[in-house]
């Protein structure tokens, strides 16, 4: 009978309790959950303020899951600290847990820059948990003039979610462009003008400069006045407990394949994180809800003394605004060249380096592009598949009659 | 000339569903989507009323009808008689058609009624009590002989072994697809009866469907050898067929493509023209030599079937053959099918099976030489109470063709020269070939013959029969209605009522 | 577990397992009323490839689904062996089909996702692309699998 303790109760963690069941059905978990909820998905959020989920419905698993699992959860506690030599987990209240494996889901934080007069906004939010957006209902009104800072994934889904319920969005970022993380600027433009379409306001290429109350005045003289602020500059991993213990910590908590740290019986998993990408072979956060899950699930197979690895995680995201929508995945390494395909409502561009499919984006069509994804995961060569028939439609038909009788034929 | 096409597209347009099943599965090309209206339209000057869109469209918002645009009525000359005259007037060819004479010439099938048991010899239910469809089709012996030692010679002449008194007649592997043979085939086996080759030569891939197979050896000898020969449960010798007796049969070049010109031995492309006559056979003696070759090939192990059309002299043709040392007279009446004859010689050659079946019956048995060969009868035998009257008639055993086809999904548009069966069966296009599954059409095979045979036992039973034999040529059991004497007399059958 | 099968070589092209599909989750009980006029969203989807071959593409309930470990919001699950999407959850996010690399979890029409559920979920019970194919293209049977 063995103890294993789960930091966090995030996507990450549930895949980390799924994955310990399926090896070791009788050992203790133990979920520390800062968040007074049970599991659920944080990009429900927005979902949640367009009315299209409620707090029910958010729940990513059923009311029985913990009880089901037998899974002791820890609500409103955190994780102070991790001894990796005492193996024990001290909580925030300053009780220990002992552990013979524990996993980090501790997810991130919003990061804020610091910013003149910030102090002096009445409401101002961040966007990441569900009290956040509990929050952040209660100051709107159908009148708000609601500034969010930020025009990445977080911020754009805010402004969807805000939409119908307040009376103007000013998104302004840093960058030129919105969603700058996943798409390129022609990508950018296309999504730009059908939020802006939707009544949505950009500020971009500027930051702001200072706050007066529910006035803002950005780096490039722009004002804005409004009476609610959403801060969702961007978020940083959670890495403190595991770099406080001792273990390797870049931007993220770095982990291998099978999710352990570089500390003993110390695994991660989740936002928080930070591992290898396949398509650019390069060490990432990549904060995807996923990745988390199969991360979490890795953890918890191996914490329990299964055998199993991630080994072909990719960033991808699939993100859609007032009804268009958006696929990307995968990366554009230096010296790639694109296939593009393009009309006024949707661009298709592929990028191939090397006989590989490294990455993609689409905007408007968003017709079986797993077939895409799994290009990339699996790193096909290009010259094994009919590339010419992939570019015009994804199909199985261009992989090859081998391939399809075996997934048509048999069991995958 | 044009004319007003003979069959209407009738779409109801209030349940189409645009689905376009309709247009895709016409080889014929009658249906297309209009993509700027939005709505199906067809040409149907294309369509052969073949019925595969109207199967298959799912909300039934199609069907196929005669078109009522005739010519000036005139019962001499009919509509078909006119254009006909036009085709040919435009053309200068000879008329092609398919499958078996649609013309209305009697049926004496039909005019012929089955007895059943009353009070007296009661009746027997085949649910409850043994019946005994199973027929050996071979020369029997007259009398008994005795071995050296006293013992009983209980040798035979081959004899094929049918469990039910029904086989698949020939068609040729060329003229019907790679699926409908296979279907065939499977479906025979799985019976326990036979289908035959026709005159195309065996595929490699049913050799092991051999138990089941009647090999034919034809005009022309297409993929005749010794492999081929001693593959099979008989030997066919076709002499004539009913659809096109007197002439021979003519594969297009078209069609000998691929395995069928390699099953037949012949160059891809080249025409496969099967001569009128044998070449080698201009009496009952020559008849003889090719009946022993065969038995020599194939070292006496196999009976010999010699198929003649039901013509005129049928009779003293019969007697002829029975003569010639074949075990087996295959007789193909007036109203067989084909995939191809002139549409002359279709509809006017030949006479009907029952007159020519009741006729060579009696005059073997005259001549004291039945037991010198069975009979198989076949031109249209289309239920199992044909099969029922045939054996009465004097058969030992019926042919199926067309009936067969229609299991497999034939709906006798009649269209088969064409080369475009959209139902797989009459056609080498591999798209349309495809459309023929023979899981499915070997199922619908059996499912066919199973019924059939439960319907031939219930018909027995009811006479009081429980075993085939005592059938075959028990003509007291058959009544004629609306025969003349003369009609009465050749079927050996008395008048219902008598 | 019985699973759709597929046979290509007996495969029309004919397209009415899409047709089948379409009604047989449209809850209705009159194909016409179901699809007249109607762009069709099928949760089976017909191929061509280069040589002219077809074949219908649907999902193969996959021994490791990676749609559900995807979905965000924990709408996609494996229940008896087939994968379904509870709709009440689902809020069409499209990480489904972003992922299945079978291209067999597509967008409905009306922005979210959905997928063959053989039949089980809707009043049939028993896969209507299979009962409807013409010539036996494509199967619902058992072929032995590890699970």
């Amino acid at each position: 009978m063995k103890h294993y303790v789960i930091i966090g109760n995030g996507v990450a963690a549930a895949g980390c309790i799924e994955g310990i069941r399926s090896v070791d059905a009788e050992s203790a978990v133990t979920v520390i959950s800062a968040e007074n909820h049970p599991v659920y998905c944080r990009p429900l959020i927005s979902c949640y303020l367009e009315k299209k989920t409620d707090l029910e419905r958010m729940h990513y698993r059923s009311e029985s899951f913990y009880t089901d699992n037998n899974v002791k959860v820890l609500y409103g506690r955190s994780a102070a600290k991790i001894d990796a030599a005492a193996k024990t987990v001290t909580l925030d209240n300053g009780e220990t847990i002992a552990y013979d494996a524990v996993c980090n889901a501790s997810g991130s934080s919003p990061f804020v820059p610091p910013m003149a007069g910030l102090d002096t906004v009445e409401k101002k939010f961040s966007f990441m948990t569900i009290d956040d957006t509990l929050a952040l209902e209660q100051a709107i009104t159908p009148e708000s003039r609601v500034l969010i800072i930020g025009a990445g994934l977080i911020g754009l889904k805010c402004a969807e979610g805000l939409h119908d319920r307040v009376g103007s969005i000013t998104v302004c970022d840093l960058a030129p462009r919105v969603l700058s993380s996943i798409l390129d600027d022609t990508c950018a433009a296309m999504m730009q003008n059908h939020l802006e379409k939707n009544g949505i306001s950009f500020i971009l290429g500027t930051s702001a400069k200072e706050f007066q109350g529910g006035h803002a005045v950005m780096q490039n003289g722009a004002e804005v006045d409004f009476d609610v602020l959403v801060l969702a500059v961007g978020v940083r991993a959670n890495t403190q407990l595991v770099k406080a213990a001792g273990g390797e910590v870049n931007r993220g908590i770095v982990v291998n394949d099978k999710c352990q740290t570089s500390l003993k019986d110390i695994y991660a998993a989740g936002d928080c994180t930070e591992y290898h990408d396949i398509s650019s072979d390069m060490n990432k956060v990549m904060a995807l809800m996923p990745n988390a899950y199969m991360q979490g699930r890795t953890a918890g197979v191996n914490m329990a003394g299964g055998d199993t690895v991630f080994n072909n995680a990719i960033p991808m995201n699939s993100i859609g605004f007032f009804g268009f929508h958006c696929h990307t995945a995968g990366s554009q390494p230096e010296g790639c060249t694109m296939y593009e395909e393009a009309d006024e409502n949707h661009i298709k561009r592929l990028f191939v380096k090397d006989d590989r499919l490294t990455g993609f984006m689409l905007l408007g069509h968003m017709h079986r592009t797993g077939i895409y994804t799994a290009l990339i995961r699996n790193q096909t060569p290009l010259s094994s598949v009919d590339f010419a028939r992939l570019q015009i439609e994804p199909q199985l038909a261009a992989m090859g009659s081998d391939f399809r009788n075996k997934v048509l034929k048999g069991v995958v | 000339m044009n004319f007003y096409p003979e069959f209407e597209v009738v779409r109801n347009d209030s349940r189409c569903i645009r689905c376009r099943v309709c247009e895709r599965q016409c080889a014929n090309e009658v249906h297309w989507f209009d993509a700027d209206g939005k709505v199906m339209l067809s040409d149907e000057s294309k369509c052969v009323n073949c019925q595969r869109c109207v199967t298959l469209c799912p909300t039934r918002a199609l069907k196929i009808v005669k078109s009522d645009c005739r010519l000036r009525e005139n019962a001499n000359y009919s509509d078909q008689t006119i254009k006909e005259i036009y085709r040919q007037a435009e053309t200068g060819g000879v008329l092609l058609s398919s499958m078996g004479n649609p013309n209305p010439l009697p049926v004496y099938w039909d005019k012929i009624l089955i007895n059943a048991s009353q009070v007296t010899n009661p009746p027997i239910d085949p649910l409850r009590e043994p019946m005994e469809t199973r027929v050996f089709l071979g020369k029997k012996p007259d009398h008994i002989t005795r071995n050296p030692d006293g013992s009983l010679d209980t040798t035979l002449s081959p004899q094929l072994s049918l469990s039910m008194p029904v086989m698949f007649s020939a068609m040729s592997y060329g003229s019907i697809s790679y699926n409908a043979h296979a279907s065939l085939a499977r479906a025979a086996t799985e019976l326990g009866i036979c289908y035959n080759t026709g005159e195309g030569g065996l595929h490699e891939d049913f050799y092991k469907y051999g138990k089941n197979t009647i090999v034919q050896v034809a005009s022309g000898r297409f993929g005749v050898h010794k492999d081929y020969l001693e593959a099979g449960a008989a030997i066919e010798i076709k002499m004539g067929q009913g659809a096109k007796p007197g002439i021979g049969g003519h594969l297009p070049g078209t069609k000998a493509v691929g395995d069928v010109a390699k099953t037949r031995m012949i160059p891809e492309g080249s025409d496969a023209i099967s001569p009128a006559p044998h070449h080698d056979i201009y009496s009952i003696e020559d008849l003889r030599q090719l009946v022993y070759s065969l038995k020599e090939a194939t070292e006496y192990r196999l009976p010999v079937i010699v198929k003649v059309a039901a013509v005129h002299n049928i009779a003293a043709i019969a007697s002829g053959i029975a003569r010639s040392g074949a075990d087996i007279i295959a007789i193909d009446g007036f109203r067989g099918g084909t995939g191809a004859a002139p549409t002359r010689i279709r509809d006017n050659v030949g006479i009907p099976i029952e007159l020519a079946l009741a006729a060579v019956d009696q005059r073997l048995r005259d001549e004291g030489i039945r037991n010198n060969v069975s009979i198989i009868c076949g031109g249209s035998v289309r239920s199992a109470a044909d099969v029922v009257k045939a054996i009465a008639l004097g058969a030992d055993a019926c042919y199926i063709a067309t009936a067969a086809c229609l299991a497999m999904g034939c709906h006798l548009c009649r269209s088969c020269h064409t080369g475009k069966c959209n139902w797989g069966i009459a056609t080498q296009r591999p798209d349309l070939v495809k459309r023929l599954n023979p899981d499915i059409g070997s199922q619908r095979l059996v499912n066919l013959m199973t019924a059939w045979r439960h319907e031939i036992k219930e018909l027995m039973g009811g006479m009081g029969i429980n075993s085939i034999e005592s059938l075959r040529g028990n003509r007291l059991m058959l009544r004629g209605v609306g025969l003349t004497e003369k009609e009465l007399q050749i079927l050996g059958i008395s008048h219902a009522g008598e | 577990m019985k699973r759709i099968y597929v046979k290509e070589e007996w495969c029309l092209g004919c397209h009415l397992c899409e047709y089948n599909c379409a009604f047989a989750n449209s809850g209705m009980t009159d194909m016409v009323k179901a699809l007249r006029g109607k762009e069709i969203y099928p949760r089976i989807q017909v191929e061509t490839d280069e040589n002219g071959v077809t074949y219908a593409v649907s999902c193969r309930h996959c021994t490791d689904p990676i749609c559900v470990k995807s979905c965000i919001a924990g709408a996609l699950s494996k229940k008896d062996g087939v994968i379904e999407i509870d709709h009440s959850k689902c809020v069409g996010c499209l990480t489904c089909v972003l992922v299945c690399p079978y291209g067999a979890v597509v967008e409905d029409g009306t922005g979210v996702a959905q997928k063959c559920e053989l039949c089980m979920t809707n009043s049939h019970g028993t896969p209507q692309c299979v009962k409807g194919c013409p010539n036996g293209a494509i199967v619902f049977e058992e072929r032995g699998e590890a699970e």
